[in-house]
């Protein structure tokens, strides 16, 4: 059971990451008050901003082709502003 | 007492050593076991005024509270890991009284028991990589010194600089992808989350390409954490962070035991490798769960 060492001597955990696991992991009972993060309505403190994991959405880790065309778009702005430079 | 709620931290198999004397839950009370039928509920008493449900409800909005709640709910989960191998339950998990938290024991009883065989021996490591977005740009494409002699080498050093950032980002994504793909074979399970994005991330640390999860047997963390230390430091302008150990906050869904090992990566499976991950990871489970 030792070797993963001692979480009592960890240094303070960040909040982001904490918030990442406890408000999008554990698992969910239904218990008599459970509270729903997705029926809360978050009005004074934006934490679906806060907290990329509370959006449903869940966004792929790497882009994808959307993002690329995106780039070359940017590309060929800079070519567009090149003409016009010159 | 009625005005007391029942705060759930987790549910867990008998423990063999009682939980730490000085250990405070969420607001400040001891946490204590509540055991049905082989199964244990680690809870402590919460007033209603602080976690009735609209209570509740307008303290999640309280950046602070919830800062304080979450501190609390991770010091008696993290507690327990040093005991046993914990199932943390979602923050905010309340109760009216003992008799519901055994109703709850009772009625999700097998769902909790698969998962508990699921992550038993085990902890959970968080991996993210960052790309420092100047330092990597820099690192492809020295920029040239003085300023630019007409607006024609000016546009030529940008487009320079946005070809030299996305080659960057596409190394970057290689090698996050590479790091998950090797990381994910060595571990029983593996769950990729959304990268880390916004006002609570850490100034200066760059764009997030990597968040992900490990549920590694804990005899073999120590293996686990050298193959990230390997990693680490060897492309220019990325940085590999390394959280845990946690209990299985990423592990928590229910793994059917009739369902195929890839449908268990649903809930943050959105690259196939994960999925892939899941299924490798499960031929090497046998060797390390010995000890």
């Amino acid at each position: 059971m030792s070797g993963a060492g001692d979480p009592f001597a960890q240094r303070e955990i960040a909040l982001v990451d904490l918030l990442d696991r406890l408000l999008a992991g554990g698992v969910v009972l239904a218990g008599d008050i459970t509270l729903r993060i997705a029926d809360v309505d978050l009005v004074r403190i934006d934490l679906k901003a806060l907290i990329s994991s509370v959006n449903a959405q869940v966004q792929a880790p790497w882009p994808d082709a959307d993002e690329q065309s995106g780039l070359r778009e940017l590309d060929e702005r800079d070519e567009r502003d090149e003409r016009e430079a010159s | 007492m009625t005005d007391e709620l029942r705060y759930v931290y987790a549910v867990c198999r008998p423990l063999d050593a009682p939980l730490h004397a000085d250990l405070t839950g969420v607001g400040g009370a001891p946490p204590r076991q509540l055991v049905h039928e082989g199964l244990v509920a680690v809870l402590s008493p919460v007033p209603e005024r602080d976690f009735g449900r609209e209570q509740l409800h307008a303290h999640l909005e309280d950046l602070d509270w919830l800062a304080a709640t979450a501190r609390a709910h991770q010091r008696v989960v993290a507690a327990l890991t040093t005991l046993t191998c914990p199932l943390p339950l979602r923050l905010g998990t309340v109760f009216r009284d003992d008799s519901g938290v055994r109703a709850m024991l009772q009625d999700e009883s097998e769902r909790l028991r698969r998962i508990l065989d699921r992550i038993d021996g085990h902890v959970e490591w968080g991996v993210k990589v960052w790309l420092g977005e100047e330092s990597a740009a820099e690192a492809a494409a020295p920029q040239p010194s003085g300023a630019p002699e007409s607006g024609r080498d000016y546009l030529r050093r940008r487009r320079a600089g946005n070809a030299a950032r996305e080659e960057s980002a596409a190394r970057a994504e290689a090698f996050a992808r590479q790091l998950h793909e090797d990381l994910a074979r060595y571990a029983s399970d593996a769950r990729l989350h959304p990268p880390q994005s916004g006002p609570l991330t850490e100034a200066g640390s760059g764009r997030n390409i990597l968040n992900s999860a490990y549920l590694v047997p804990r005899a073999r963390s120590e293996e686990f954490l050298e193959l990230v230390g390997r990693a680490e430091g060897t492309r220019p302008g990325l940085q590999v962070e390394v959280t845990g150990p946690w209990a299985a906050y990423s592990f928590t869904d229910d793994p059917e035991p009739d369902a195929p090992l890839n449908g268990t990566a649903g809930t943050a499976g959105t690259a196939g490798t994960a999925g892939t991950a899941g299924t490798a990871g499960a031929a090497s489970q046998d060797t390390g769960e010995a000890s």
